[in-house]
């Protein structure tokens, strides 16, 4: 079985939800991408979303964006990363979704593309800015090689397309809730809980939420309703704070932060 | 004067086939929507509303109204006697859309952009611009109609345009320095596509050519077809015919789709897109993206693209800020492809000694973007027989470029 689909059912047999921290391949190195990750898992996360800098990224907000240009300035190539998934592999099964421009998957064909992902060890891929009307293609390839293509929703999809994506999607659904998750009572804003619950009820699919979840109590609210918490710009941001120390503090701090994010998360009582 | 519903739209449905572009905005394999689901509903509403507006006899009345009275349109197609004398080829003639309010070919857009703006009943626009031209054009229609407007620019054009920048803040506009990447056009389309993301609710984005996401390219072009219409008029009433050539400059391809599109159907009419050579043909050191480049995404659509072997957007170079960008629009690559539009390249040098060249023989200071399709000409013309006809789009004017320009000629102004 798919890893992701094993994560999903392991842990929606425990009721928890799962927690995925996203970050950027090669940032600030590569050595340093092994090791953090290989840190997530020893803290507990049960997923990895593992961005591919790309040059000229509109889906991600400002602090990935500055990821990536570091990430990109020592040259790296998305063979690269394959190389390091290749590595990681040797040390641990956490399900790894990698998250691809579409600019960047194009150069390879979808194809070659999943064909070389699965090889490598990864297990999916989300790609923000490949809407469902022009997925077809790598859907279907990722369906006949279970690999996964995870597909978006936002608070502005009209029900039609999320229609659409349910029927698509794969592995699981990535909620972007774009303005931020909480009011003002550090409750889950009200449009995206009836929104995932609506979206619940038309598939098996797990939701995981993303953007815009920054703290450790943000992630246990949107824990409360979401399979997954997705947390990228906040454990990115940490990065680029202790980036002057050695790798292994660098890694100990923002191991520390996913750690804590990790614990909220799961504690739901 | 002729605006859209005048327009055969479906002008290009013989030679093109029929289904291009699809509902969808596929040339072809070219264009479509890359963009992020958050954006998907803006673009449908777009779609739907532009659809509705551009069959709507009052909207045309509206842009037309604008276009004669506030802009001056029709622009003179004027024959360029000395040129064509220097040349020693055939007749030239210029379409002189530096005539326009503003000084360029991209206000024919923005006026249209904003009174669909209008209709959805936003209230803020935002734009990219690269030379400022565009963004110039749309802080002049949105102080117009009293809208918020924001214009983001890249840290290296705004240093280069800040004759435009100024223009921009006098007109109410907020510019927004970009200071990402190679801090040039395709940053600001960057920011400006994500300022949309979380603004759509009460913002429109003007995209200022016919790149991006469909429906922008067939929108954009739409709103510059009035160029190449009135130039078939123009010339059938000089001519009593229609033009051998006609050669334009290519950034993103507004003003050459524009000034192409009417006569596409028209196979004996050639049609030659001029690109920035820069430098040299080396990476990095030009602009070439339908000469040298290859199918990829950016910004929204595929196209033609200036990318290396990972998807990696190249480094781009062009003395002039317009053409100074690493996509094109997906028509062009369209035409391309079929065989249907040429696409050449000139180098800095050339498009600079074009634009001395223009200003001493005619009068007419022109656009350094203007100048590329200017200098082909001036190689180009000497080789074509004295009977043939060749209207040059000549896009905009080059009073933006005079600090730009004394720098190369090591002028300190
Ligand atoms: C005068 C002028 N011509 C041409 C261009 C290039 O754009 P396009 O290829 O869309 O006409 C620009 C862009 O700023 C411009 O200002």
């Amino acid at each position: 079985m798919n890893r992701i689909d094993a994560k999903f059912k392991e842990l929606k047999e425990k009721g928890v939800p799962a927690f995925i921290p996203f970050i950027t391949a090669g940032d600030p190195d590569l050595d340093a991408t092994r090791k953090l990750i290989l840190e997530f898992d020893r803290r507990g996360a049960d997923m990895i979303e593992l961005g591919v800098p790309y040059s000229d990224p509109i889906a991600d907000g400002p602090v990935i964006q500055s990821s990536y240009y570091r990430a990109l300035s020592s040259g790296i190539k998305f063979s690269d990363i394959l190389d390091l998934v290749r590595d990681i592999r040797k040390e641990s099964e956490i399900p790894i979704v990698s998250m691809i421009s579409q600019s960047i998957l194009f150069k390879y064909g979808h194809k070659e593309f999943v064909k070389s992902a699965i090889n490598a060890g990864l297990d999916g891929a989300t790609i923000p800015d490949l809407p469902i009307e022009e997925a077809e293609g790598i859907i279907e390839t990722g369906e006949l090689e279970d690999f996964k293509i995870a597909c978006f929703i936002a608070p502005t999809t009209t029900d039609d397309r999320v229609d659409l994506i349910v029927k698509k999607s794969q592995g699981f659904l990535y909620y972007i809730s774009v303005v931020g998750i909480t009011g003002s009572k550090n409750e889950l804003n009200k449009v995206i809980t009836t929104n995932i619950q609506k979206i619940k009820k038309a598939t098996r699919l797990p939701v995981a939420l993303g953007f815009g979840i920054s703290t450790p109590e943000q992630a246990r609210i949107a824990g409360r309703v979401a399979d997954g918490v997705i947390v990228g710009s906040a454990i990115v941001r940490e990065i680029e704070k202790h980036i002057d120390q050695d790798c292994s503090a660098l890694v100990n701090e923002v191991g520390a932060f996913v750690g804590e994010l990790v614990t909220s998360t799961k504690n739901q009582n | 004067m002729k605006t859209i519903t005048d327009n055969n739209m479906n002008i290009a449905e013989a030679f093109y086939g029929q289904n291009v572009p699809d509902k969808s905005g596929h040339f072809g394999e070219y264009g479509g929507k890359f963009v992020p689901e958050t954006l998907m509903p803006a673009l449908e509403q777009l779609e739907r509303e532009y659809l509705i507006a551009k069959d709507d006899p009052k909207f045309n009345e509206e842009l037309k109204y604008y276009l004669s009275e506030y802009v001056g349109r029709p622009s003179p197609l004027y024959y360029a006697r000395r040129l064509t004398e220097k040349l020693n080829g055939p007749k030239i003639y210029l379409k002189r859309e530096d005539l326009n309010h503003t000084g360029a070919h991209k206000i024919n857009n923005t006026m249209g952009q904003v009174l669909l703006a209008i209709r959805m009943g936003k209230k803020r626009i935002i734009a990219e611009t690269g030379a400022g031209q565009h963004g110039v054009a749309t802080a002049t229609a949105a102080a117009m109609f009293g809208l918020e407007c924001d214009v983001y620019m890249g840290e290296e054009d705004i240093r280069r345009q800040s004759l435009n920048v100024f223009r921009m803040k006098l007109l109410g506009a907020n510019v927004v320095p970009v200071k990402t990447g190679s801090r040039t056009l395709k940053d600001a389309t960057n920011e400006a596509l994500r300022d949309w993301m979380s603004s759509v609710v009460n913002t429109h984005y003007i995209i200022g050519s016919v790149v991006g996401p469909h429906p922008y390219p067939v929108m954009v072009r739409d709103f510059q077809i009035v160029i190449g219409q009135e130039m078939r008029e123009q010339i059938q009433s000089a001519e009593g015919r229609l033009p051998d050539y006609i050669i334009a400059c290519v950034g993103g391809g507004s003003n050459a789709i524009g000034a192409f599109y009417p006569f596409i159907d028209d196979k004996d009419v050639k049609l030659i897109g001029v690109e920035a050579g820069g430098l040299g043909y080396d990476v990095g050191q030009h602009a070439s993206t339908l000469s040298s480049g290859e199918k990829g995404v950016l910004h929204g659509s595929l196209s033609y693209v200036l990318q290396d072997d990972d998807g990696q957007t190249s480094p781009v170079h062009s003395i002039s800020a317009g053409l100074d960008y690493p996509g094109v629009g997906p028509e062009h690559s369209y035409l391309k492809d079929i065989h249907r539009a040429d696409y050449v390249s000139v180098t800095d040098d050339e498009a600079v000694d074009a634009f001395s060249m223009c200003a001493r023989l005619e009068g007419i200071i022109p656009a350094l973007e203007a100048s590329h399709a200017i200098a082909y000409m001036v190689k180009f013309a000497p080789t074509v027989d004295k009977d043939k006809i060749i209207v040059l789009n000549l896009s905009g004017s080059g009073d933006k470029d005079s600090f730009e320009v004394a720098g190369k000629l090591g002028i300190d102004l």
